[in-house]
């Protein structure tokens, strides 16, 4: 029986196997209340091993060394780059999200290749320093978080070492981004390596033919290695065991990505191959996935924004099929927003829950002069206005109905979100107490309600509220209260 | 190397003799000249290692040192494969003339035995599929989308026949939004004479969606099923509030009785998906129901719909019978996130491209998780999707020469 075989999935693994391989003296040393609480935050990974020092210590090495194996991911943990600079790859431990929570986001790297010039000599040529420069500037923020991209690829397009080389330590001088390497002749990987020699950058690739020598600098450098084996699930798991009996550990695999027709094979392999690992106790194949969208730029005629949208298609699903890298092209913040989005979305936990707690929030410090507004419940839809309220500062009410976890347009169209059900959430609320105005702003999506739910607040005992109706988007509330609020009526009063 | 390990090393004559020769792993590497061809390189310690084992290697059972192989060693693969007790129940959409309706061609969805495009265990049965959306009034559309039906949204025959003529789409929704009482409160005569002029205009198989009030849906679509009689449309939806208003009974028996099709919809949540199944079992076939787990828009919670679905397929596979029927997702969706239409600056134009691009991301993450029938909208993102369903359906295509020199290809000039 293999290691692998004998290590328990992530579900099978119970918070007593690990708690029987701890110290048990509840010392609190890790900062739980004892040894069986630390066990149960290891088995759901919040915690890591190394918190708790005593297990560190000469005695517990044995156990310390079980433990890591029992909890050590199906899919290795590799790190690209070093230190603050470094990114995680891999480290998964499931194959479906319901299982359990995905590791470490898919890396999203972006190319630049040693044939083209440091800075654009005529309008829209792509550069090197610009292309760095646009992926390290990249932000967007979603519902309070910046979404960012990762790397920087440099492509060997001339196959010189001499200009691989200029152009990968010209990349180094401007950006301190984890790195991929990519040429196929050994010699000039090397001549990149030798630029790039304390930054771990991983090495891309090793294929059928030049094998041995890509082994050779991924041991010589330290530095992970990619297999790269196109449409051949044989040739990729021979090159994993070859590659491992020769040493190198930190192997990234790549079964080819292929644009058009090609891509129910990648599909397909992606998932072969991860399933194996995942389900089929397949150590060989246990390593994170790189994929290639940019595939989609070579060897056709489409126009620009075709190809863009191909190679966003890809990304997505790959996203969703298991790659823990990305090789991208294109820059275009309408290709990059969707899939910085989607690679946030589908990391998250699955475990949280879809609705947030109904009830009074307020945000700055509000008075009885304040705006009074409500929304619904479903995690997205008050995050999203939480992070509008956040941006436009101020000081609001802000009133979180109960729609079972129902965004506002779904919420009244299935009437999860009703007169009644808004009436209620006031008076529950108790807004009524702490504000002198009588005004609610209800979402512009639930204008239909703005009558009859006046009617309702008049039967739960809140007669005199009125309903002002709010933007169809949260974004649209800072202009809705310039214009609106103070309410005229209460001016005139 | 550990302490240990090193001690271990020096017992075997083999690793004992390499160390002397300063030719084990990590030293040989820093030794020697990366000029020398690899596997001058790697044939001098293998050579050396048959000749000292024939000499003075014992038999200890530990683990051997590594000699870096000289050649690829063989480890073929071999796909894990799973049994599936459970299989998708197959839901045929639309009549014909011979068949009692008046549909120029019917669709059967659903039929999956294994996991979405699993295809290394089984090729699907039957290519999902794309309904596009009508309505029978003007409602607040995008923009991407009001510019592509602004002519025709008075006039929902005309809608439709524009939809399946111009964008090749092989099913239609007609969303009886009009009939809302909060809206304009049409009669369900009245809506079911929208039903009959489209069934008039167009001979894809109808979906016909309500407003979302239970009780009022309930009465429209009991009296949609009977002027559609034989036709078997798709109500959408039958739901737990139905159930709850108790109007579900009476709209399942008609949908029963005049053999239409009937969508259950429930929000994220699989036991109620069960629950309402079981009801809705009570009075219509088995293989008339599909199932709608709830639709949201990447960005707005796409993640939870994946994954729902993804759990809902393969309990289903696993054996669940109350989960064993095909899927829809309300893709449209997609544009209620702001990302999908919203004005974000200059750096994310052109939003032309961003909105379709939205519903098609949206549809493809929902594809892979086994999603059968997409209602959707924006024509580019119908023609996309297609086209990608049409990739997914077979194997076989790649072309390894094409993509096995990428890292030096060059940029066309566009």
């Amino acid at each position: 029986m293999t290691e692998r075989e004998i290590k328990k999935t992530v579900k099978k693994l119970s918070p007593i196997d690990v708690y029987m391989l701890l110290p048990r003296t509840n010392c609190k040393e890790c900062g739980e209340v004892n040894c069986m609480s630390f066990a149960a935050k290891l088995v759901n990974r919040e915690v890591s091993l190394e918190e708790c020092p005593p297990i560190l210590k000469k005695e517990h090495e044995n156990a310390y060394r079980k433990l890591q194996e029992i909890l050590s991911p199906v899919i290795k943990e590799i790190t690209i780059g070093t230190e603050e600079h470094a990114v995680k790859i891999g480290g998964k431990l499931v194959l479906y999200r319901h299982e359990f929570t995905y590791h470490n986001p898919v890396a999203l790297a972006f190319d630049v290749t040693d044939e083209m010039p440091l800075h654009p000599r005529f309008s829209e040529e792509e550069a090197i320093v610009d292309r760095v420069k646009k992926v390290e500037n990249f932000v967007y923020n979603y519902i309070g978080r910046d979404l960012k991209l990762d790397m920087i690829a440099v492509r060997s397009t001339s196959n010189d070492p001499a200009t691989f080389k200029s152009a990968v330590e010209n990349v180094a001088k401007v950006t301190s981004l984890p790195l991929i390497l990519c040429a196929l002749d050994p010699n000039v990987m090397e001549a990149g390596l030798i630029a790039v020699q304390d930054r771990r950058p991983l090495i891309y690739a090793a294929t059928k033919d030049n094998w041995s020598n890509m082994a050779e600098l991924a041991l010589m450098y330290d530095c992970p290695l990619t297999i790269f084996a196109p449409n051949d699930l044989d040739l990729l798991r021979s090159l994993s065991k070859t590659m491992i009996e020769y040493g190198v550990e930190d192997l990234v695999l790549d079964p080819g990505t292929f644009p058009d027709e090609g891509l129910s094979d990648t599909v397909n392999n992606f998932t072969m191959v991860r399933r194996n690992a995942c389900k089929g106790g397949d150590d060989l194949l246990g390593f994170p996935l790189i994929g290639a969208p940019i595939t989609v730029w070579f060897g056709k005629e489409d126009s620009k924004e075709m190809l863009a949208w191909e190679e966003a298609f890809l990304a997505s699903i790959l996203t969703s099929r298991y790659a823990d890298v990305l090789i991208m092209h294109s820059l275009d913040g309408w290709v990059q927003l969707p899939t910085t989005i989607w690679k946030f979305n589908i990391y998250t936990d699955p475990r949280k829950p879809v609705a947030v707690e109904p009830e009074l929030k307020t945000f700055g410090k509000p008075d009885e002069m304040s705006p009074v507004m409500l929304t619904t419940n479903y995690a997205l839809t008050y995050f999203t206005v939480e992070s509008d309220l956040k941006k436009f500062g101020g000081n609001y009410y802000l009133i979180v109905a109960d729609t079972e976890g129902i965004s506002v347009e779904s919420a009244v169209a299935g009437r999860y979100l009703t007169a009644e059900s808004i009436a209620e959430a006031v008076k529950k609320s108790g807004i009524a107490e702490k504000t002198k105005h009588k005004y609610l702003i209800i979402p512009g999506m639930a204008a239909r309600l703005s009558g009859e739910t006046e009617d309702e607040l008049k039967s739960v005992g809140l007669p005199g509220w009125r309903v002002i109706v709010g933007s169809r988007d949260s974004s649209g509330i800072a202009k809705l209260l310039d214009e609106k609020w103070p309410p005229k009526e209460e001016e005139e009063e | 190397m550990g302490e240990e390990e090193k001690e271990k090393k020096a017992d075997t004559g083999l690793a004992g003799l390499l160390e002397v020769l300063g030719l084990d792993g990590e030293k040989e590497v820093e030794l020697e000249d990366v000029e020398l061809s690899a596997n001058e390189l790697i044939l001098l310690p293998s050579f050396l290692a048959s000749a000292a084992l024939k000499t003075v290697a014992p038999p200890v059972p530990r683990a051997p040192p590594k000699v870096k192989p000289s050649t690829i060693l063989e480890a073929s693969f071999t796909p894990f494969l799973q049994e599936y007790p459970g299989q998708i129940r197959e839901v045929k959409l639309g009549a014909t003339k011979s068949e009692g309706g008046s549909r120029g061609k019917t669709i059967t969805i659903g039929g999956a035995t294994t996991p979405a495009f699993y295809l290394f265990e089984n090729t699907p049965r039957h290519p999902p599929v794309i309904a596009v959306d009508t309505f029978d009034m003007k409602v607040p559309l995008p923009k991407a989308i009001r510019t592509q039906v602004e002519e025709v949204w008075e006039d929902t025959a005309a809608w439709a026949k524009m939809a399946v003529e111009k964008w090749e789409v092989d099913m239609l929704t007609v969303h009886l939004l009009s009939t809302d009482p909060l809206i304009e409160d049409k009669p369900p005569a009245e809506a079911a004479k929208t039903v009959e002029e489209v069934l008039q205009a167009v001979d894809v198989p109808l979906i016909i969606g309500g407003c979302g009030d239970p009780k009022k849906d309930a009465e429209v679509f009991t009296k949609v099923a009977e002027v559609a009689e034989g036709e078997k449309v798709l109500l959408s939806s039958l739901t737990l509030d139905m159930d709850e208003a108790g109007v579900l009974e009476g709209v399942a028996k008609a949908a029963g009785k005049h053999g239409q099709l009937v969508l259950g919809f429930t929000a994220l949540d699989l036991n109620r998906a069960k629950e309402l199944n079981r009801k809705l079992y009570e009075y219509v076939p088995e293989g008339n129901i599909i199932m709608d787990l709830t639709t949201a828009a990447l960005g707005y919670g796409l993640e939870y719909s994946f994954t729902i679905h993804e759990r809902a397929r393969m309990s289903a596979l696993m054996g669940d019978k109350e989960l064993q029927h095909p899927v829809l997702a309300g893709t449209t969706n997609a544009w209620a996130a702001r990302e999908a239409w919203m004005k974000l600056g200059p750096d994310w134009e052109p939003r032309s491209l961003r909105g379709p691009l939205w519903e098609t991301l949206t549809a493809l993450t929902l594809l892979l998780a086994g999603v059968d029938l997409f209602m959707m909208m924006h024509p580019d993102a119908i023609r996309n999707t297609k086209k990608t369903i049409h990739r997914l359906m077979t194997r076989g295509n790649a072309k390894p020469d094409k993509i096995a020199n990428w890292v030096m290809q060059g940029y066309r000039r566009i």
